[in-house]
């Protein structure tokens, strides 16, 4: 018979496969869910201080020719506690943050500023993650870079991290 | 590798715990069930069990504190409303459990959605606009019926696809015999 490698093809196909399924094995898949909201005006909102002390959040404010970030936060997200000194960081940097805490209790929100620092100018509070699902967010903590006419104009999932710093100060300052 | 955390999707399973694995450069926070925790001083295979369901699931850290959101766990009052609500819940995909719909997954954040789902549907909203508004936020990875486009495309078309190629495999082959048994008798 001519082609004999024709034979080997099956055995061929069922190699690749069993080494598709053991890369996925070793390396799971990122799971991460990008909002499509970008590039969008900030959804409307309207929510109450999460704390005693601290200013609640409109998306209105968010308009104010100033970019800024708006960091989607919990108490009870330990992540969170990691990020605080990247967020001390931009705050240092002269970036304004706004806070939506998803979820959380007054007195939560307060031990946990008191705990990591508050370098929020306004934290609104999300009971039922309504603004966090207006947002296409899927977790906590989220960053968003705002543009100074109020467009969500990037995404960061997960916690910032120290050497992401200095970009993120640069797009705002692109941005003005 | 750079140092990565991992974020906080609420927690799939109440009373969840928390587990830091450190390798080299790597951070990962995982939850695993309470009823994995002996398993896991076991064996190390296991352990990779955990790492892979944290893939499943988003990995969560700490049980928020609220009590769910009014609609996550009640019905409309209306039975034609609730139907049509229940229906679009069951169509859309948790973004916590990734394997679950919002219906069937107990994650706050498809509580929180549950709720959304069903003050829009109270609030006169039609199944279609409140599944155009959830798609524009997250894409059509939230939907379970994605439409037919250049992405699932491949899915429609692969099952006549590979029809046609083991028809044309199998005509080849008909043929050959044929003629072989032609040259042969």
């Amino acid at each position: 018979m001519k082609n004999r490698w024709v034979l080997f093809v099956p055995l061929a196909i069922m190699g690749l496969l069993f080494g598709a399924f053991i890369y996925r094995l070793t390396v799971p898949a990122e799971t991460l869910i990008r909002s499509q909201w970008i590039d969008k005006p900030m959804p409307l909102f309207d929510l109450p201080p999460a704390t005693a002390g601290v200013e609640g959040l409109k998306s209105s404010q968010l308009a104010d020719g100033r970019p800024r970030l708006v960091n989607v936060f919990a108490s009870w997200c330990i992540p969170c506690r990691a990020e605080a000194p990247q967020l001390e960081a931009l705050k240092a940097a002269g970036v304004p943050i706004d806070g939506i805490a998803i979820r959380d209790r007054p007195d939560d929100v307060a031990a946990f500023l008191n705990e990591v620092g508050n370098p929020f100018d306004r934290i609104g509070s999300d009971m039922q993650s309504s603004v966090q699902i207006a947002l296409g967010s899927s977790g906590v903590p989220e960053t968003f870079l705002i543009d100074g006419k109020g467009i969500i104009r990037e995404q960061i999932q997960g916690v910032i991290l120290a050497d992401q710093v200095p970009g993120i100060v640069a797009k705002l300052e692109a941005m003005k | 590798m750079r140092e990565r955390f991992t974020r906080c999707g609420a927690p799939a399973q109440a009373g969840a715990h928390l587990l830091l694995k450190r390798s080299g450069a790597a951070v990962r926070l995982i939850t695993y069930g309470p009823e994995m925790g002996p398993c896991l001083r076991r064996g190390t295979w296991v352990f990779g069990l955990a790492v892979l369901l944290s893939g499943l699931c988003l990995p969560a850290t700490a049980q928020d504190r609220l009590p769910p959101a009014p609609y996550a766990y009640q019905q409309l009052k209306d039975p034609a409303e609730e139907a049509k609500a229940k229906a679009l819940m069951e169509e859309l995909r948790c973004l916590v459990c990734q394997g679950q719909s919002i219906a069937d997954s107990d994650a706050p954040l498809a509580g929180d959605m549950r709720h959304e789902v069903r003050s829009k549907i109270a609030a006169g909203e039609s199944p279609a606009a409140i599944k155009t508004w959830l798609v524009a936020r997250y894409g059509n990875w939230v939907s379970y019926d994605p439409p037919f486009d250049g992405a699932t495309a491949l899915l429609w078309f692969g099952p006549l696809l590979f029809l046609a190629v083991g028809g044309w495999l199998a005509f080849g082959r008909f043929r050959r015999g044929e003629s072989e048994e032609g040259s042969e008798g």
